[in-house]
């Protein structure tokens, strides 16, 4: 009975203290980090979206989407994203981002690798042994917005006999469009694919 | 795709930025428990609160002082959940199931943050923001507050069980450390690109005339107490994998830097606590030999991609981001499950056989390398006891930890402690696998099945949240089931801690004779990893090879 009462009593402490918490920690934090991150990093903060020029925007009615995130490339002229498994169909659905979840052993993962790596080699006129691993796996989020260097450069060729380009001048964007590992050492190579493919239009409207 | 050099690179810059940040924020939280001033938006919280800051709880005062703050906060968050559709900012989203709502309220209020649901397809900015986010906070400065219970009840020496003011302790872990670092990582991660904003979903056109919404919310305030409080509950479906969450290889370093941040300062600050450096010391080498280890061996069992689809691809990028590759997504899989964090920036379901058997086994040490906020150095210190025990044993004397005299009264709630985890996790995992119900939510059969559902129980119990996502884990079964280890095993523990940390206030502390076997010493930082390591070994070994070992042996 007495620990009863002692518990009813913490508990009004308890609730006291949340009501409280719930004000500064659940509407004045965010509201102050907002704040902080209106200043300190105004375009993206609101999501890193860029118009078809490559330039900066935070108006998603200008912008052809966000350099953050992976979208469906529905041109078979342009260079493809990793599979996807956000969403049915092709995936890239920001509204359900998810991996596959399939095991190492799966029989449905075995399956859908070798389906993507005799898919992609046919595209790419390659053979199977040169599919690099992005091009044949999907990404956790599913919303992946890289490819791995190797992959860009085995669409190179396609890309640029495509769109009427030098192989060699689609090679340069992409090496153009790579980013590092941070200081040498963090994160792997990579190539962001929506300015890839945005620089790629760019040059094909320019010649 | 990673290369073993840039591998250890990261590592390198990681271990220096903690090399740094340990003696710095543990002197911090040091102060932080032990000094008798308050801070002026302190004074001002406790007179809201209605309590004596300087009041010394006796143990039982302050577990029922935790358990009705955690009580209310469990009923506010169940009431959030089930009148979403009538709250601002719910962005259309219906009320949360009831056994849906009570998983979700447990799993938050015990730092667990396991999501049967998917972020953006359930969850409102209200919810996020006012709820979830505030239980980020409060239920990692509860773990705080319970070890620095423990650590003083070390320190003191017939203090008639009195072990400090749980009142105190919560607001001052908020004031001084959590808020403040969050607020300026939180910052950091916007810069990084992480999104801070209330838009809902917005729809651009894409390159190729397609339609894509563009998703915003509150994500960076939510993102750094995530990581920083060891909770794990992602804004997003995909947690930290999401890019809107973990942008660039350098949020993923510094997100994992926030997890680890505070649980290996509160083992130096507990070395500063009980007035002897070397102490915590010893406790921080076996955290780090631990995770340094567990590091290592997950690195290169998904570098070196065993199994059969990893082969067939040419690696084990099935579930993983390309940015971050091999090496930063098995870093991140060893920090999240070493500590209860459970946010995960690949999908730990798709790891290799080996690895994801490293990551159960780091969850099932109880997660004490480093562990939680808060848990991982109670977890730590009561297998300290258990050590010293044995030790005891093999040499024929009274064994004593830090001065106080091991009796049977002690080694009783040490043994429920330690029993507590497994009993849940074993006797959890039997029962999803005995009934129709539970066998229902597994997506794959054989020993990846028994693994999906072992994860998910071991991640409750301990309360990590993190998932082999292929378990389909939004039903009633599910959800009652792993709400209710999630609850045991983060209650059940807390009470025990407690009740030891009261055991030992009242004692007195003796000073070290010839017989004392030294707490310090790299004797004793071996004989308690291998301690930690021989308790978990025996008690799941059966089980981890029905599942991960025989399925890497397959």
């Amino acid at each position: 009975m007495k620990t009863l009462f002692s518990l009813y009593r913490q508990s009004l402490a308890g609730l006291r203290a949340m009501l409280v918490a719930t004000l500064v920690l659940g509407l004045a934090y965010p509201l102050v980090v907002q704040g902080a991150a209106a200043v300190a990093a105004p375009w993206a903060s609101q999501g890193s979206m860029v118009t078809a020029d490559g330039e900066r925007t935070t108006d998603p009615d200008e912008a052809v989407g966000s350099v953050l995130i992976g979208q469906v490339v529905d041109d078979p002229d342009l260079f493809q994203p990793r599979p996807s498994a956000a969403g049915d169909g092709y995936g890239y659905d920001t509204l359900a981002s998810a991996g596959s979840n399939l095991g190492p052993e799966s029989p449905d993962l075995v399956a859908l690798v070798q389906e993507r790596r005799a898919e992609v080699a046919t595209r790419e006129g390659v053979t199977v042994s040169q599919v690099p691993v992005d091009a044949v796996t999907a990404s956790g989020s599913g919303l992946d917005p890289h490819v791995s260097v190797a992959y860009a450069e085995l669409q190179a060729p396609r890309v640029a006999r495509a769109q009427g380009l030098d192989v060699a001048d689609v090679e340069a964007l992409v090496r153009a469009h790579t980013d590092g590992r941070t200081l040498g050492v963090l994160g792997e190579p990579r190539v962001n694919v929506l300015e890839l493919n945005a620089a790629v239009l760019r040059a094909a409207d320019d010649d | 795709m990673s290369d073993v050099l840039p591998a250890l690179g990261q590592a390198v810059v990681l271990v220096a930025a903690l090399a740094l940040s340990t003696p710095l924020l543990g002197g911090h939280l040091a102060r932080t428990y032990t000094s008798e001033r308050h801070l002026r938006p302190e004074r001002l919280t406790y007179r809201l609160l209605r309590v004596d800051p300087d009041a010394d709880q006796t143990w039982r005062t302050y577990a029922l002082s935790v358990l009705g703050f955690s009580l209310v906060g469990l009923l506010l968050l169940f009431g959030l959940g089930r009148l979403q559709q009538h709250l601002p900012l719910s962005l259309g989203f219906d009320a949360l199931p009831a056994d849906g709502a009570w998983n979700t309220a447990v799993s938050f209020v015990a730092n667990t943050n396991w999501q049967w649901y998917s972020g953006e397809a359930a969850a409102g900015h209200l919810l996020q923001a006012a709820g979830l986010t505030v239980q980020n906070f409060v239920s990692a400065a509860v773990g705080m507050s319970v070890a620095a219970a423990f650590a003083r009840g070390l320190a003191r020496s017939r203090a008639g069980g009195r072990v400090g003011s749980f009142w105190t302790d919560l607001v001052r872990s908020l004031v001084r450390v959590l808020v403040p670092i969050a607020v300026v990582g939180a910052t950091a991660l916007a810069v990084g690109g992480v999104v801070q904003s209330w838009h809902g979903p917005r729809d651009v056109t894409t390159l190729t005339g397609g339609s894509q919404p563009v998703l915003g919310g509150p994500v960076a305030s939510q993102e750094a107490i995530k990581e920083l409080g060891t909770n794990g509950g992602g804004f997003f479906n995909a947690n930290s994998a999401h890019p809107f969450e973990n942008p660039t290889p350098v949020t993923n370093l510094l997100e994992i830097f926030l997890i680890l941040l505070i649980p290996f300062a509160m083992a130096w600050a507990f070395g500063l606590i009980v007035k002897d450096k070397r102490q915590g010391g010893a406790v921080l080498a076996v955290m780090a030999l631990l995770l340094g280890v567990s590091t290592a061996l997950l690195t290169w069992a998904e570098m070196a991609a065993p199994g059969t689809a990893p082969t067939l691809a040419g690696g084990a990028m099935e579930g993983k981001e390309v940015r971050f590759g091999e090496a930063g997504s098995a870093l991140f899989g060893a920090a999240t499950t070493g500590t209860s964090t459970g946010a995960v920036n690949a999908m730990h379901d798709s790891f290799t056989a080996p690895g994801g058997g490293l990551t159960m086994f780091n969850m099932m040490l109880g997660e004490i390398a480093p562990g939680g906020v808060g848990s991982g150095l109670y977890g730590m210190l009561v297998l300290a006891v258990v050590a010293v025990f044995l030790a005891g044993l093999m040499v024929g004397r009274t064994p004593e930890y830090l001065g106080k005299k091991i009796s049977q009264r002690e080694i009783v709630l040490v043994a429920l402690y330690v029993l507590t985890t497994p009993v849940l996790v074993l006797a959890g995992t039997a029962l999803a696998l005995s009934v129709p119900a539970g066998l229902a939510g597994l997506q794959e059969s054989g020993p990846h099945g028994l693994s999906e559902a072992l994860y998910a129980v071991t991640s409750a119990s301990n309360n990590n949240g993190s998932a082999f996502g292929g378990l389909t884990s939004g039903t009633p079964f599910w959800n009652t089931l792993l709400g209710t280890c999630m609850l045991l095993g983060r209650f059940v523990p807390i009470v025990l801690v407690l009740a030891l940390a009261g055991r030992f206030a009242g004692a007195q502390r003796l000073p070290a004779g010839a017989g004392t076997l030294p707490t310090h010493r790299p004797l004793f930082v071996v004989l308690l990893s291998g301690v930690a390591v021989v308790v978990v070994g025996l008690t799941y070994v059966p089980v981890l090879v029905l599942g991960p070992i025989v399925e890497s042996l397959s």
